[in-house]
């Protein structure tokens, strides 16, 4: 291409560009800028994205999606998805004002996701890690079958691989929908969290706003190390439960992570700016005893492919 | 002393049967006054026809039915069946952390044929008792208790034979600032690990989380009339329905009853109580159970110790329903 012929393209892109520039609709608008929810400040969504979602001038943790905190932890390209295939069924034919099927329809457009967690394997500052990531836009994070399922198989996967394992959880609790089933995912999860304890491997469990109810009561509270970020919201059963049942009103910052370290829940309340450099640090510090460190990548593919 | 059947408080669905029996009285009342061969044969009639409308009464019951008689306050509870297994039972106490929560009842009992560890949720009769044993829903210091108990199974080689009847943990401040959920994590998991048989039983109300932390088991057996849930149905009917009225629908869409929950390959045995319910006659209730949990434990001695731990935690593992690819 000659420079005349160049010039004159750029013109041509010039025009092109300007003939689709419209003005911003409304919704546009919004989506460049974000309100704090803590400190109301108004933040550029671009740096609020470059700053993990979190509040550069209040440091309030704004909520996170799967794939944002995969994006977040893992290493360019190293994380690798397992089990995205599986999907809810309907065991019970579960009907309230919608019927399940569609309830769950509604949440996998509304999340871009197929279910409440995402599991996989990927790499932390060159460390590999078996994680799950829990993502409470979908259908509130709940636990039903497809996320009992998909932690206890990343648990096995991590066990039979040797890896440190690390669990984000965001939930509202066991879902409804399905009833007992939900409930016994509790105990599915925790019984493999059982064999991978006895086998001398690190299980982190991170817990992120809102965590509660039969996350927090299973694998969420069965970390070796447990982190908490900033403000996250943790317990077992519901402030406004609570407050109805005893009749009191609870302080302010009950059930948030710095009321858990206080109260001897937790190890440590993270910054989600410094989370990637503890778990960094702990993978590490934990690797001669635990993961085996030595694991050759010829013995990971060999065990991935007799599952 | 068990309530006779007359004294038995009826329940709303039980009201036909009640008049019935309450002209049944009159009529009785009434013969022993003047004799008549026209009033005998009403009598026998009506007998007749008591006994026809109970038995299907009884075998057409709505999921509501059941969790009403799984709640009734007169449905014997875990120490009722401790007592009558094993008169000379051996109550234990405490965490060994700074707590004894009356919810949890714990003890060494023997069958006769075999021993074991026991423990239930505990309610409460009288208003005092109740407050006492906090309405059967225990705090962590509860949890703990019974995780005490399963490692001196474990110590000893002894079955375990758990009772469930909560409507689930206590959600109080205190109970949250102790870790609540963190004292059921550990008992689930601590449960996974054991090797020695363990046998639920749900005797009533069978509440989440809390019912689990003493409910992962070789063997999940229930009572006819007893329920077992993710949530209260009405915690399901405030989130799901917004209304505090649907709770008969609450408990119909989440299939909670014994039947159900056994058709949905959760429970493995459902134990015929007396009719009309377990609060009719405590020492059948008590023998009923008895006679099909020594029957388990029977069954799962054979297994060794590495075998019960595998049965247990394969019996979690398939768990579930979805779809895959």
């Amino acid at each position: 291409m000659d420079l005349k012929e160049w010039f004159a393209n750029r013109q041509k892109r010039r025009e092109d560009a300007i003939e689709v520039r419209q003005p911003l609709t409304t919704e546009e608008y919004c989506a460049l800028w974000t309100q704090c929810f803590q400190c109301r400040e108004l933040l550029y969504t671009r740096d609020l994205r470059t700053n993990l979602h979190v509040c550069p001038k209040c440091q309030y943790h704004f909520r996170i999606g799967a794939v944002q905190r995969i994006e977040q932890l893992a290493d360019a390209d190293t994380f690798c998805e397992i089990d995205e295939n599986l999907t809810s069924a309907d065991p019970l034919g579960f009907v309230d004002s919608e019927p399940y099927p569609r309830r769950q329809q509604e949440a996998s457009r509304k999340s871009g996701l197929k279910e409440a967690i995402v599991t996989g394997t990927l790499k932390i500052d060159g460390h590999e890690a078996a994680v799950g990531i829990m993502d409470f836009g979908h259908f509130g994070g709940s636990m039903g079958s497809v996320v009992g399922e998909k932690v206890t198989r990343v648990i096995e996967l991590a066990e039979r691989l040797r890896l440190p394992l690390i669990i984000v959880s965001s939930s509202g609790g066991a879902r409804m929908q399905e009833g007992i089933y939900s409930l016994m995912q509790l105990a599915k999860t925790s019984s493999a969290l059982k064999s991978f304890a006895d086998a001398g491997l690190l299980f982190i469990s991170v817990l992120a706003e809102p965590t509660y109810g039969g996350v927090t009561a299973s694998f969420a509270m069965l970390g070796d190390i447990i982190i908490a970020e900033p403000g996250a919201r943790v317990g077992f059963a519901g402030r406004r439960v609570i407050e109805q049942t005893i009749r009191q009103k609870l302080p302010a910052d009950f059930q948030t992570a710095e009321y858990l370290l206080k109260h001897g829940q937790v190890d440590m309340v993270v910054e989600r700016t410094r989370l990637r450099d503890i778990l960094t640090q702990l993978i590490a510090f934990h690797g001669a005893a635990g993961s085996g460190g030595e694991l050759s990548s010829s013995v990971s593919e060999e065990a991935l492919s007799t599952r | 002393m068990s309530p006779t059947e007359k004294k038995a408080v009826p329940l709303e669905f039980e009201q036909p049967l009640a008049l019935l029996a309450q002209q049944i009285e009159a009529l009785e009342k009434q013969l022993a006054e003047n004799q008549s061969p026209d009033l005998d044969l009403d009598l026998a009639r009506l007998h007749e026809q008591y006994d026809v409308l109970k038995r299907s009464l009884y075998s057409n019951l709505r999921a509501i039915d059941h969790l009403a008689l799984a709640r009734h306050p007169q449905r014997p509870y875990t120490r009722d069946y401790f007592q009558r297994w094993d008169a000379q039972w051996i109550e234990v106490h405490g965490d060994r952390k700074g707590a004894d929560d009356a919810a949890m009842v714990c003890g060494l009992i023997n069958f006769g044929e075999v021993r074991a560890v026991v423990l239930g949720t505990q309610k409460g009769r009288t208003l005092r008792d109740k407050q006492h044993c906090n309405f059967g829903m225990p705090q962590p210091e509860g949890y703990r208790k019974a995780l005490r108990l399963f490692h001196h199974a474990q110590k000893f080689s002894l079955p375990i034979v758990t009772l469930i009847d909560t409507p689930g943990a206590y959600p109080g401040m205190t109970a949250e600032e102790h870790n609540q959920a963190e004292a059921i994590a550990v008992n689930l998991l601590e449960l996974a690990g054991l090797t020695v048989p363990v046998i639920a039983v749900v005797t009533g109300e069978g509440g989440s989380g809390g019912a689990l932390a003493i409910g992962v088991a070789n063997r999940i057996l229930m009572l006819e009339h007893s329920v077992y849930s993710v949530i209260s149905p009405e915690g399901c009917a405030s989130i799901l329905w917004r209304s505090a009225d649907k709770v008969s629908e609450a408990c119909q869409a989440m299939k909670m009853t014994a039947r159900e929950i056994l058709s949905l390959g959760v429970a493995d045995e459902v134990i015929e109580e007396p009719l009309g319910g377990a609060h009719h006659d405590y020492d059948a209730a008590a023998r009923n159970v008895q006679a099909v949990l020594v029957r388990h434990i029977k069954e799962l001695s054979r297994l060794s110790p590495a075998q019960l731990k595998a049965h247990r935690q394969g019996k979690f593992r398939k768990i579930g329903s979805f779809v895959e690819g």
